[in-house]
């Protein structure tokens, strides 16, 4: 095979899995911004404790790779009703500002706490031996940790997707997110829902980031620094879509891990050119609700 | 024949397969008491949207006093003196009421871009917002927050802001709903006392209103005109009661 | 209230105070005399109180466009970011006269403001919030490229500053530095407090309450977001260039992402659309940050996250909401 198509065939691989990682990450925000109208832009840091939980259940107590997963998103999802229920149901529909003052408090405070808790460095990440070594397709070698991401992530989007239109659930957010008043009116306990879809999004958010750990680094900074890019992910996609941010996502992944390896020079650069052009040409994000 | 105060000529659009405006010819008398009645969804207010251009039309045409505005944006088409009220209060609620209507009145006079000279030193925008005020009932409201209000006088707002900008045409979108019946004789007594020449169309639900109020009734149904005539005439035809009343066939 | 005088002498008062809004209370008085105070108090922080002094300037620019046309944005260090640069390349290719490079970096910024602006200004939102982050990023990129014009990621050398109006050195204690920020932040602050009780500005409130009601009243809209937006990038680009002037120095942090939210958050402690929210939360927030960067950096980030949460939650609006809160009950006894 070709030099020029492996490489194509690796960097799609590779940014697909990437893609699949801040998919599962992002999802979980869409949704809410989308259907509380919430700028939660704490919202990266769910991930960070998904990881956190994750590597330090698997490095410190010897939990095994299922297990502490289990563990990890269901704390996390745990964690994210109390603050939710505590605080944040308290601005839903209000000022963006106070959300954006809120949040990034969150953020900044997260932030201490984890490098006084585990230190500056990143968590180490090591999957086990089932997933572990590299999986033979024949022409090429790929990392097997990575093509289960890629596998994670499909199955992801296709339960939530059959959630979305066949469970009821399912169902009462999509009332909610086209229109608010109307589904409150015809019984929607949206204040029952709007912690169920967050506890969702939140335990979606940990898992990606639990399951992400060797792509997108556990370290103190990761709510941060990540940040820019699952809003680019909700932003391209379009508020309270499923679908939006995943291919939004697929056209980072890919469009960054090509970028890594073809033209390291121009860095993020393209990234955010290209999701300029998009936004100018899709304003609500390529799957956004119309009004 | 002179040229209406306002017209539309073929107006239409759809949403998808959702006809909201089907070819509607209409005019607007200089001077008029127009209402325009009809069912709930019959697409009342999308007409007001279409001709004031919040929503553009898929085709036909809207013309003031003569003028085609049809390709004018809805600024545009305030400053040649066509202006509308909303059915839902959209008021600057955090400014106080005498606030709300200088903000229009500033428009209206040319002295809005102005950048360098404290608002303060237009004493005559000031003055002619305190005395519409005044006419209102609202000038002891003046310094108060629009939020502050009772729902009543901030519909009448409403209205302030409107006839600050001295419309020729004046479109009402439903100026009574949501205050009790007992309350709006205040509006009522407004939309009376308008100046002769203004062309007023008057969007309403309330029956009462629209009988004491309008000389002409043109009712809309899913985006059509089904009839037009005087209140008498309205009144007596078996269409218009059928579509309210569902008198022929079984609708709940 | 209505005392036993005539009902035209309490619509004569209610007129008057109304049209007198923009006059000067003595209380506006305030922040200059602390500055001035400071200057002779604090002798051995003029460093730290002229970046302060830039810093309010800067949040005065963002406060034209968050708190009075009702535009947020993440992404205003991006002129900042430019109008640092442009001063900064100035002085280090040759021409270090600083009141023309003010002039230069506000030309710049505005520039800059206006091309953007035109360009992502129709949008709001999420959708608005993420393209100002992008174009201050992108010009971020761009000027880690260029590093031949701006010193890449090693910052930008060798700037030299001629002395103020040809007479004062910028001394190593950061006198006339100080001096310098001090009248070209009231400069500013004088432009925009002109603005605000212009007819415009007033508008601008009206845009940032109801921007339907605006299109229905007949305003331009977008015209005027896009002239407060240059406005404000160019009292931006100037507060850039007071920074790398007083430190002859400019490194790549002045495009960056936590440049912009910095500023954001110190504006919203303050309060935003109060015109003085700069003048309270900026010293508050880099004080408080001098200190506790002499402790820990770990630190500082966990207090000043806690004390944005309770900001939010006991004092929404800011320093300046909550007296205003505290000054109506004070009233309403």
């Amino acid at each position: 095979m070709s030099s020029f198509l492996a490489s194509t065939v690796s960097i799609a691989f590779h940014g697909i899995a990437f893609a699949m990682v801040l998919y599962l990450i992002s999802v979980g925000l869409s949704v809410t911004m989308g259907l509380m109208g919430f700028v939660n832009l704490a919202h990266g840091v769910f991930a960070a404790v998904g990881g956190y939980l994750m590597t330090t259940l698997m490095n410190r107590s010897g939990v095994p790779f299922p297990l502490a997963l289990v563990l990890a998103v269901s704390a996390t999802a745990a964690g994210s009703v109390v603050l939710e229920r505590l605080l944040y149901r308290r601005f839903y529909g209000g000022n963006e500002l106070d959300q954006v003052l809120l949040t990034m408090g969150i953020v900044f405070m997260s932030v201490a706490a984890a490098k006084f808790v585990w230190g500056p460095l990143a968590q180490p990440m090591n999957p086990p031996a089932m997933l572990s070594g590299q999986i033979d397709l024949g022409f090429r070698q790929f990392p097997l940790y990575r093509s289960f991401l890629i596998v994670c992530g499909a199955v992801v989007v296709t339960t939530l997707w059959l959630m979305l239109e066949r469970t009821r659930f399912g169902t009462q957010i999509r009332a909610s997110v086209d229109n608010l008043r109307m589904a409150e009116s015809v019984g929607i306990d949206t204040s029952g829902l709007f912690t169920r879809a967050f506890a969702l999004g939140s335990g979606l958010a940990a898992l990606g980031g639990a399951l992400g750990a060797d792509v997108l680094a556990v370290n103190p900074m990761y709510a941060l620094e990540n940040l820019v890019y699952f809003l680019i992910v909700v932003a391209v996609g379009g508020l309270g879509s499923i679908r939006g941010p995943f291919v939004a996502a697929l056209v980072v992944g890919i469009t960054d891990t090509a970028f890594k390896y073809i033209w390291p020079e121009l860095g993020a650069f393209f990234i955010y050119a290209l999701t300029m052009a998009l936004l100018l040409w899709r304003p609500r994000g390529l799957f956004g609700q119309t009004a | 024949m002179s040229p209406a105060a306002l017209e539309t000529r073929g107006l239409s659009k759809n949403f998808g397969a959702l006809r909201v405006a089907g070819d509607i010819d209409f005019r607007l008398e200089k001077g008029a008491r127009h209402a325009l009645i009809g069912p709930n969804g019959a697409g009342k207010t999308s007409f007001v949207n279409l001709v004031t251009g919040v929503l553009t039309a898929d085709r036909g045409s809207v013309l003031l006093e003569g003028a085609d505005i049809t390709h004018l944006k809805q600024a545009g088409r305030v400053k040649h003196g066509l202006v509308r009220t909303f059915q839902i209060n959209a008021l600057f609620n955090r400014l106080t009421v005498l606030e709300n209507v200088t903000l229009a009145i500033s428009e209206r006079t040319g002295s809005a871009g102005n950048l360098f000279f404290p608002a303060g030193r237009r004493r005559e925008v000031i003055d002619e917002a305190y005395v519409l005020l005044e006419t209102l009932g609202l000038a002891e409201d003046a310094v108060r927050p629009v939020k502050e209000l009772a729902y009543g006088r901030q519909r009448l707002t409403e209205i302030a802001i409107a006839l600050g900008l001295a419309p020729r045409v004046l479109l009402l979108d439903e100026p009574a709903a949501g205050i009790p019946s007992g309350e709006s004789g205040i509006i009522i007594e407004v939309i009376e006392r308008l100046p002769a020449d203004m062309a007023v169309l008057l969007i309403e639900h309330d029956m009462d209103l629209v009988f004491r109020l309008a000389r002409r009734i043109t009712v809309l149904v899913q985006g059509q005109v089904l009839v037009e005539g005087t209140p008498d005439a309205i009144a007596a035809d078996p269409r218009v009661r059928e579509v309210y009343l569902g008198e022929r066939g079984g609708h709940a | 209230m209505k005392g036993p005088s005539a009902p035209t002498d309490l619509k004569q008062r209610t007129l008057d105070a109304f049209a007198g809004r923009h006059r000067l209370s003595p209380l506006e008085a305030l922040p200059w005399l602390v500055a001035v105070a400071a200057f002779f108090v604090f002798p051995s922080y003029l460093a730290l109180g002229s970046q302060v002094l830039a810093t309010i300037l800067f949040a005065l620019s963002v406060d034209l466009v968050l708190g009075y046309a009702g535009i947020v944005t993440l992404g205003h260090a991006a002129f900042f970011g430019v109008g640092a640069y442009t001063a900064g390349i100035l002085a280090a290719r040759g021409w270090g006269e600083p009141i023309s490079g003010l002039i230069a970096a506000a030309a710049v910024a505005g520039l800059v403001g206006l091309a953007s602006g035109a360009l992502i200004l129709r949008t709001s939102g999420l959708t608005l919030l993420m393209q100002t982050l992008i174009v201050a990023t992108m010009l971020l990129e761009l000027a880690n490229k260029a590093g031949t014009l701006t010193g890449g990621a090693d910052g930008l050398q060798g700037m030299d500053v001629w002395p103020l109006l040809g007479l004062f050195r910028f001394d190593m204690f950061g006198r006339t530095a100080y001096l310098y920020c001090l009248v070209v932040l009231f400069a500013g602050w004088w432009c925009a407090r002109r603005l605000v009780y212009s007819p415009f500005g007033r508008s601008l409130t009206g845009i940032r309450e109801n921007e339907a009601r605006m299109h229905a009243i007949g305003a331009p809209v977008a015209r005027r977001r896009l002239v407060v937006y240059v406005i404000s990038a160019a009292l931006a680009g100037v507060s850039g260039a007071l920074i790398a002037q007083t430190t002859q120095f400019v490194a790549l942090g002045v495009l960056a992402l936590e440049r912009s939210g910095s500023v954001l958050i110190m504006l919203i402690i303050g309060g935003v659309g109060h015109l003085y929210g700069a003048f309270i939360g900026v010293p508050l927030y880099m004080i408080a940050q001098d200190r506790f960067s002499q402790i820990d950096p770990v630190y500082w980030y966990f207090w000043i996250g806690l004390f944005m949460v309770l900001v939010v939650v006991f004092a929404p609006g800011g320093v300046l909401g909550l007296c205003e809160r505290l000054v109506r009950r004070w009233r309403a006894r």
